[in-house]
C-alpha cells in the first residue's frame, strides 16, 4: 500500500483544532481556497509522485460527481 | 402517557440548630460552604486528618438525577484512600470499552484501560446521589456531619481569616475560620459575594439528559452515536448505570426550548426511538446548556475555590465531577500541614498552580469534544463530517473522531513542589504524576501498591539497605523497600516505575511524585520533601498576585 492508513498525526486533536481554528471568520468560499492552498504544501511536504496520485485517487473515490 | 416516575427516593436531612446558635465558641480551622460531593469529599479527608471541620449546606438532600455520574479510575483512587471507594465499586457498573457510531455503523471502539494490574477499573458509573449518600455515611462514621438547610449569606474575606453569616430556619448565626473552602456549585454563592468573574465560554447548545429505567440487554460500555437514525443531525450518548437505569444525553441544538423539551410527552418519543420500544420508566430529566469556564485564581486571601465553584466543563469526557475530587486530593494534605504551622500558607499557591493547570487541561478537552460535536461554523461542519465520513474506511481519521477525550488525571510536570529529574528514566510516572498503581504482596498477603504509600509522605526504594523510616521535617517518613517490605508479584512495579538496582521515588499525599533518582540519598530526599512542602525550590509563578481579587 502507498497510502498510510492508520493514524500518523502526533496530536490529532490539537490538529484538528488547529485547522478549525484556522477557519474561523471566513467565508465557505475563503475557506475553500485555505484549504487548496493547505492541500498543495503538504503535497510539496509528501513529494512523491506515486503516493499523491494514489492520494489524490482515494480521496475522488470518496466523493461523487 | 408516562410521567416522571422515579425509583430513587432521595432522603430529607432534617435541620438541626448550630452549637454556635446557642452560645458556643464560633470559631473553627475550616468552614467548607457546599455539601455535595466535593465538599464531602474535602470534610472526609479532612477529618481522618485530624482537621476538625463545619459542612454549611444550604439545601437537604442529596443531588436529584445521576448528574456526575461517570467515577474515574483516578477519583476512586481517591476514595479508596478514604475508605469509600469498596461499596461504590460493587454498586456501580465498572466500564471499560466505549464504542463510536456513525448513523447506523460502529465506526470504532476503544479500551481506556487497555493493561491488567490495576486496583480500580478505567470508570465506574454510579449516580451522583449514590455516591454522596455513601460519602455521607463514612463522613458520620468519622464523626462529621453537613449542616443541612445552613445557608451562607454573607463574607467577609481578609488576609488571616473570614467570616460568614450564616440563615437557618431558627435564624442567622456568624462563624469565623482560618480557611473558608467554596464548593458550593456552579451557581456558587461564595463566588459571586466575592464579585469573582469566571474566564471562558457557554457553548451554543442545548442538551436533553435524562435517567431511564429499564432492563436492557446492551453491554456495560460507553456508546456514542453521530447523526444516529433515531435522532438525526445531532449526538447521542448512552450509559448503564446501577439499578437498571440507564443515563441518555440527547443534543437538542440551540434553538430548542428548554422548558418545552423536558415535558414527558416530548422527552419519550426521543427515548423511544433509540430503544425501539416504550418498555421504560423515566427517572429524571433536564436541559443543560454547557459551558466551560475557570476562576482565574482559586485561592483568594482566606477563601480556597474547588469543584464547579471552580471551574466548569462541559460533560463529554466526565471532567467535572472527577475534577472536583482530585481538587479536593490536592488540597486537603497541603491545608492540614499549613494548619499545623509545618508549611507556609503559600504551599496553598501550588493548590492553586496545580489545579488551574488541570483546569485548563480539562477545559482544552472538553471544548474540542464539544467543538467537534457541535460546529461553529459552516467550514467545520463540512470537515467534521468529512472526517466522520471517512473514519469507517480509514482508521487514521478515527484519531480525530471527538466525542470526548474521557478524564485522566493531570500530570503536575511543571509544579514547583517537583524536584526535577537528575537521572535518566524511562518511566511516564515522572516528577508531578499521579502514581501507577500495580499489584503486590505485602505480609504475606495480596495487595495493591497505591495502599502501600497511602496518605502520607512515602518513599519506594530498591536499596538494599535502606532504613525503614526517615526522619524528615519531624516526620517518620516510611520507605518502602521491594523485597523486604513489599514484593512486586507481576513485576509490573519494576515496569511502571522502570526500576532498578538502587531506584527511589518519593510521594506525595496525594500520591503524585515528588522526586526520583537512581540512587538512595536520604539528603536528597529530604531536600525533596521539604520542597514538596512549598517551603523550598523557589515561591510559586502567582505568587506576585496573590492578593489580587
Amino acid at each position: 500500500m502507498l497510502l498510510e492508513r492508520d493514524n500518523r498525526l502526533e496530536q490529532p486533536d490539537s490538529f484538528y483544532a488547529g485547522l478549525i481554528a484556522a477557519h474561523d471568520g471566513l467565508s465557505l468560499e475563503q475557506s475553500a481556497d485555505l484549504n487548496f492552498r493547505l492541500l498543495l504544501i503538504l503535497a510539496n511536504q509528501i513529494g512523491r509522485h506515486d503516493v499523491l496520485q494514489a492520494a489524490i485517487a482515494a480521496a475522488r473515490e470518496g466523493v461523487t460527481a | 402517557m408516562k410521567q416522571l416516575n422515579p425509583s430513587h427516593v432521595r432522603p430529607s436531612f432534617p435541620f438541626a440548630r448550630a452549637p454556635e446558635q446557642d452560645g458556643a465558641p464560633n470559631h473553627h480551622p475550616v468552614v467548607i460552604v457546599g455539601g455535595g460531593m466535593v465538599g464531602q469529599t474535602i470534610a472526609l479527608d479532612l477529618i481522618r486528618k485530624g482537621v476538625p471541620v463545619v459542612v454549611l449546606e444550604q439545601g437537604e438532600t442529596v443531588s436529584i438525577g445521576s448528574r456526575s455520574l461517570c467515577q474515574a479510575k483516578r477519583t476512586l483512587e481517591i476514595w479508596d484512600r478514604l475508605g469509600a471507594a469498596e461499596w461504590m465499586v460493587d454498586k456501580g457498573v465498572q466500564w471499560n470499552i466505549g464504542k463510536v457510531f456513525h448513523r447506523d455503523g460502529l465506526l470504532y471502539e476503544f479500551n481506556l484501560l487497555p493493561e491488567d494490574g490495576h486496583q480500580m477499573p478505567a470508570f465506574v458509573n454510579l449516580q451522583q446521589y449514590h455516591m454522596e449518600e455513601h460519602l455521607l455515611e463514612k463522613l458520620a462514621a468519622a464523626g462529621g456531619a453537613v449542616r443541612w438547610r445552613h445557608r451562607c449569606v454573607g463574607i467577609e474575606n481578609r488576609p488571616d481569616g473570614a467570616t460568614v453569616q450564616v440563615e437557618t430556619p431558627e435564624g442567622a448565626y456568624t462563624l469565623t475560620c482560618d480557611w473558608l473552602i467554596a464548593c458550593d456549585g456552579a451557581k456558587s454563592g461564595i463566588r459571586r459575594q466575592l464579585g469573582l468573574d469566571f474566564d471562558g465560554k457557554v457553548f451554543e447548545d442545548k442538551f436533553l439528559i435524562t435517567d431511564v429505567r429499564m432492563t436492557a440487554p446492551f453491554p456495560a460500555e460507553r456508546w456514542f452515536w453521530f447523526e444516529p437514525p433515531f435522532h438525526p443531525g445531532q449526538t447521542a450518548l448512552l450509559h448503564r448505570q446501577a439499578d437498571d437505569i440507564w443515563r441518555i444525553d440527547l443534543q437538542l441544538g440551540w434553538d430548542a426550548d428548554s422548558e418545552a423539551e423536558k415535558a414527558p410527552e416530548r422527552v419519550v418519543p426521543r427515548i423511544q426511538a433509540l430503544l425501539g420500544h416504550d418498555n421504560f420508566e423515566l427517572e429524571w430529566i433536564s436541559v443543560y446548556v454547557f459551558q466551560c469556564r475557570t476562576l482565574s485564581r482559586y485561592v483568594h486571601d482566606r477563601v480556597i475555590f474547588a469543584g464547579d465553584a471552580a471551574h466548569q466543563v462541559s460533560p463529554f469526557g466526565a471532567r467535572g465531577g472527577n475534577a472536583g475530587v482530585q481538587d479536593a486530593d490536592n488540597l486537603c494534605w497541603k491545608l492540614k500541614l499549613v494548619l499545623d504551622g509545618r508549611a507556609p500558607a503559600s504551599l496553598l499557591e501550588s493548590y492553586n498552580d496545580e489545579r488551574l493547570y488541570a483546569a485548563h487541561e480539562n477545559i482544552l478537552n472538553s471544548t474540542r469534544a464539544t467543538d467537534f460535536m457541535t460546529p461553529k461554523s459552516e467550514a467545520s461542519r463540512r470537515m467534521r463530517d468529512t472526517v466522520l465520513a471517512m473514519a469507517a474506511d480509514w482508521p487514521f481519521a478515527r484519531a480525530m473522531v471527538n466525542s470526548g477525550r474521557l478524564s485522566v488525571p493531570a500530570h503536575l510536570v511543571d509544579s514547583v513542589l517537583n524536584t526535577p529529574d537528575a537521572d535518566s528514566f524511562a518511566a511516564v510516572v515522572a516528577p508531578g504524576s499521579p502514581a501507577s498503581d500495580a499489584p503486590i504482596a505485602r505480609a504475606g498477603a495480596d495487595d495493591w501498591f497505591l495502599h502501600a504509600i497511602g496518605d502520607r509522605f512515602a518513599v519506594l526504594t530498591t536499596a538494599a539497605d535502606a532504613p525503614a523510616t526517615l526522619d524528615i521535617e519531624g516526620e517518620a517518613v516510611p520507605v518502602l523497600t521491594v523485597g523486604r517490605d513489599l514484593v512486586d508479584t507481576q513485576g509490573l512495579l519494576a515496569r511502571r516505575y522502570d526500576l532498578k538496582p538502587g531506584t527511589t521515588y518519593l510521594f506525595r499525599p496525594d500520591q503524585h511524585v515528588a522526586a526520583r533518582w537512581r540512587a538512595f540519598d536520604p539528603a536528597a530526599i529530604g531536600a525533596a520533601m521539604t520542597r514538596a512542602m512549598g517551603k523550598a525550590g523557589g515561591q510559586s509563578k502567582t505568587e506576585g498576585a496573590a492578593h489580587a481579587a
